[in-house]
């Protein structure tokens, strides 16, 4: 058991950080915070990814002179996670973008950054557009 | 010919992916025609796709790019596909055509063409997560189609729509969360990308016996953040305030399309990926079934107690997905097909809904309370009669396409080992507090205004004409799928064969 959870301490690792971010996104109620916790959600998501393609001792997918010529699989690690981490940072830095965006916009009506005042606030308006 | 009808798929999402990004060089209504011919061209793209899968009787692979499997990208299209991607284009048009007059309206300046933009994206998300074959893809789309969601929903310009987009992206966000996370897990454990080959190792796998529970937790992860998204109780208490701010097009395709378009994600996942035998001994057939009851249940209760009717059809939204995960918990075959008929009966339903109560607004002063909307159905009648039609198609009153989902889900009900009076005592109950609901709003709409009382301004020019061209077909299709519903449900079972 505990041999297990040693040799896969990246998996736990990622694990406790990502639950950490779902918590923040899902519970705190500063919409900065709640971005930040998508973030550390998706990080952690992404270290879980990375680790599954690293292989111990060996270096980055890119062909060299040195290298050209051997074939990959006994001098690089696996590339396809790594890839799928740059899409994936992609899709968060948009999604952070956006959110904070629209952040921005609510604390410019409502001075505030909390997300329960902004709901409160918001529901005593009429419609003003 | 064959060979040129198998690039419609991925033209179709390439075209609104391009409609997309000319639309940020046009004017306001340019943008608009250009989104209403695409989104047009999509639908009978489908259709030539689906005519020529159902002459060939057997799906069709396609590979993108130059790499062949397992490296590469691929898009796959049976019969249930094109179905949904026809289903998904035609109530986006119609959700574009009749939800222009109150974009014009309520949307400033250039900012219109940024929502014809979203619209664009909406539906190449749609497509490209119906005809997806590679999970990664799959994931990447879903995150589009939450972006362009959100976009729809932000592009009033008021507190209430902006709080409202931020509400729908942390519950959206969450349920993206949960689905990478259910990727990475299958991708750790099998080490493929594309469904065919996840599929052979998850089976193999758990032949074995080896990893079931990180299969089991990847299989939840997946299940679990789709629903999360379209809002399967109790994860749908951003509905409401989401759909009442938004605009009724943009409320319409929400609804009718994009929350569905996630649960066909799903359905996919589970035939392609995980095979319905694997998800049935999971035991999440059973979470989905009972949490698609309670869905029923509550989110008819959250509509009889709404103050107004934009709120009602947000809870009534809640209620329908119930049923549609309720189908897919209850038998692989019969509950399925009952499951993927109602998505479309919904998608067509609730569009029609959305747009004609839009409509029952605006001619109340813009007033979403039941009390202004006294009277609404003799002030703007095609929209009563729209309205009036969705609602009984809602409730499952014969004639209308609502009638036949029933049925099915009855049928379905029936086979379910152990669950049947459940499943049949959750459609008695939920079809008795639809029709309260319902009944409740069209008596207060045909009630004529006291004379009087306070008169009802209608503000701007009236839109009549593409709202009823819109409201129109979408009631003639929901008689006409009522009326004569076999082809479609003969199409969809030898779809659900194909998957």
């Amino acid at each position: 058991m505990i041999h297990n959870i040693l040799h896969n301490y990246l998996f736990w690792v990622s694990m406790i950080i990502f639950v950490i971010g779902i918590f923040m996104l899902a519970l705190d109620r500063n919409l900065i915070k709640k971005i930040i916790g998508l973030n550390i959600m998706d990080t952690a998501a992404y270290l879980f990814l990375g680790s599954l393609g690293y292989i111990q001792g060996l270096s980055a997918p890119i062909f060299t002179g040195k290298t050209m010529g051997q074939t990959g699989s006994e001098l690089f690690i696996n590339p396809i996670p790594s890839a799928l981490v740059l899409t994936g940072i992609v899709v968060s830095v948009s999604v952070t973008a956006l959110l904070l965006a629209l952040t921005v916009r609510l604390y410019k009506k409502y001075n505030t950054l909390n997300l329960d005042e902004i709901i409160e606030a918001a529901g005593k308006e009429e419609d003003d557009d | 010919m064959t060979e040129f009808f198998i690039n419609f798929p991925c033209f179709s999402i390439i075209l609104a992916l391009l409609a997309s990004a000319v639309s940020t060089l046009l004017g306001k209504s340019a943008a608009r025609r250009l989104t209403i011919i695409v989104c047009a061209l999509i639908f009978c793209a489908s259709l030539c796709t689906l005519y020529h899968v159902v002459c060939a009787g057997e799906s069709v692979t396609y590979m993108m790019g130059h790499f062949p499997a397992p490296f590469g990208n691929e898009i796959r299209f049976g019969i249930f596909e094109c179905i949904m991607a026809a289903t998904f284009s035609l109530v986006m048009v119609l959700c574009v055509i009749g939800g222009a007059g109150s974009v014009i309206e309520r949307i400033g300046g250039f900012r219109q063409n940024l929502y014809y933009i979203m619209a664009d994206l909406a539906l190449a998300s749609l497509l490209a997560l119906t005809y997806t074959n590679d999970i990664f893809t799959g994931y990447v789309f879903v995150e589009i189609c939450t972006v362009a969601a959100c976009g729809l929903l932000a592009a009033r310009n008021s507190g209430k729509s902006i709080s409202a987009a931020m509400r729908y992206m942390i519950f959206s966000l969450i349920g993206s969360g949960l689905l990478v996370l259910g990727i990475i897990f299958l991708y750790g454990i099998t080490g493929h990308l594309l469904f065919p080959q996840l599929k052979e190792s998850v089976a193999s796998l758990w032949a074995s016996g080896q990893y079931r529970i990180p299969l089991t937790a990847a299989l939840c992860l997946l299940t679990i953040g789709p629903a999360i998204k379209s809002g399967l109780f109790p994860f749908h208490l951003w509905m409401p305030d989401t759909y009442s701010t938004a605009l009724p097009g943009s409320a319409g395709i929400l609804s009718g399309i994009i929350s569905k378009g996630y649960i066909v994600f799903m359905m996919k996942l589970v035939f392609q990926v995980f095979g319905t035998e694997i998800f049935f001994e999971s035991g999440i057939s059973l979470i989905f079934l009972v949490f698609g009851i309670c869905a029923m249940i509550f989110g008819s209760v959250g509509a009889i107690r709404a103050k107004s009717i934009s709120r009602m059809n947000a809870y009534s939204s809640a209620a329908q997905i119930g049923y549609i995960y309720m189908g897919m918990g209850i038998s692989a075959e019969i509950g399925m097909l009952a499951a993927a008929l109602h998505i479309i009966c919904h998608a067509v339903t609730k569009s029609a809904v959305f747009l004609s109560s839009g409509e029952l607004i605006r001619v109340s002063g813009g007033k979403s309370d039941f009390f202004s909307l006294q009277g609404a159905g003799h002030r703007a009648k095609l929209a009563g009669v729209v309205f009036t039609v969705g609602a009984m198609s809602m409730v499952g009153i014969p004639l209308t396409m609502g009638f036949i989902t029933k049925i099915y889900f009855a049928r379905a009900g029936i086979t379910a080992d152990g669950m049947t009076l459940a499943v049949l005592l959750a459609l008695a109950v939920s079809t008795v507090l639809n029709v309260v609901y319902f009944l409740k709003t069209m008596i207060r709409i045909y009630t004529p205004q006291k004379v009087g009382s306070q008169e009802h301004i209608v503000t701007g020019a009236p839109k009549g004409k593409m709202l009823a061209f819109s409201g129109l077909v979408l009631t003639v299709l929901n008689i006409c799928l009522g009326l004569h519903c076999e082809p479609l449900v003969q199409l969809l079972r030898r779809g659900i064969e194909m998957i």
